[in-house]
């Protein structure tokens, strides 16, 4: 990915799908795409790849997960997230710059300055759903990690563009060592194509990661 | 040989979007008296089974692992069995 050779100055390893994780990884990204199709339901096939056994033992074992989009909506198939995705609200496939506010500053995820992050987004399925006593745990285990928000981080609901319950753009397992994620941190690494902001991002994620590596407890 | 007709619609308490489009769609084409539109999914499933119990297990296990979500689904599974002395509905099952 750019976005790592750019922020990190390291080229990220492909893993094909039939293939390990090895656990020694600091970071596994299971990025946007359209795998199969989005058949059946976004995310529902490839989470039966082979190389996610070895995702599951990764994550189970601590180990860094992020979904990015296509990416969140299989590691929700697999049930290494709550919630489910649905079809935007308004039935359309929606493509474009959104705000993210940053609800919490305590995760590798989150660990940078910014508050309010532009980054794009590009999907027909991230309307996130989670039953009433779902939402309660997350609000309680502190989850949510993303919403939707205007420039100022209000988060009304003209400023959703899904209809993701409490307008959730991205959402940790209780450990935060697995993120999901609908918008594209990746895509908004470049001032000249519009955001810059993704670099805060992976930059953030790197110092977490170094951090962990030079034996700093995990989160 | 088992033909399972499997019908995966969204639970109660989900919206459903696509199910107002169409029910739009349908007032547009006149059809005021349409009150509600539910859009779900329809799998038509065959396996060569003998067993109509090892078969509706085996059916329940594809529902809960891939056909449905869920989290935001439930699923019907009616039953044909389909030899040349018995054909016809055996009992029926849904679940989720």
């Amino acid at each position: 990915m750019l976005a790592i050779r750019k922020a990190w100055g390291v080229e990220p390893e492909t893993v094909w799908h039939k293939d390990r994780i090895s656990p020694s990884t600091d970071l596994v990204v299971l990025p946007g795409g359209f795998s199969y199709g989005d058949y059946l339901r976004a995310g529902s096939i490839a989470r039966f790849s082979p190389v996610m056994k070895s995702v599951v033992e990764f994550a189970g074992a601590g180990g860094a997960v992020l979904g990015i989009c296509n990416g969140f909506q299989i590691l929700l198939e697999a049930r290494l997230l709550p919630g489910a995705m649905m079809r935007n609200r308004g039935m359309h496939f929606v493509c474009k710059w959104v705000n993210l506010r940053v609800e919490r500053d305590d995760l590798p995820w989150t660990a940078y300055a910014k508050r309010i992050l532009r980054v794009p987004i590009a999907h027909a399925t991230g309307n996130y759903f989670i039953d009433p006593d779902g939402l309660q745990r997350l609000k309680a285990n502190r989850q949510i990690v993303f919403r939707y928000c205007d420039e100022t981080g209000s988060t009304a609901d003209h400023c959703n563009p899904n209809g993701s319950v409490e307008a959730i753009a991205g959402i940790c397992n209780e450990a935060g060592n697995v993120l999901g994620m609908m918008p594209h941190p990746e895509r908004a690494v470049d001032a000249d194509l519009g955001s810059e902001d993704g670099m805060d991002f992976w930059l953030g994620v790197k110092q977490a990661l170094q951090g962990r590596r030079a034996g700093v407890a995990r989160p | 040989m088992i033909r399972a007709h499997i019908t995966v619609s969204l639970k109660e308490d989900v919206m459903d979007p696509q199910g107002k489009a169409v029910h739009e769609a349908l007032a547009s084409l006149g059809h005021g008296t349409v009150t509600r539109v539910r859009v779900g999914r329809y799998f038509d499933v065959t396996l060569d089974e003998g067993d109509v119990e090892a078969a509706r297990a085996k059916l329940r296990d594809m529902c809960e692992a891939l056909l449905a979500n869920t989290v935001i689904e439930r699923y019907d599974i009616r039953l044909e069995a389909l030899t040349t002395a018995r054909t016809g509905p055996v009992a029926n099952g849904g679940g989720s």
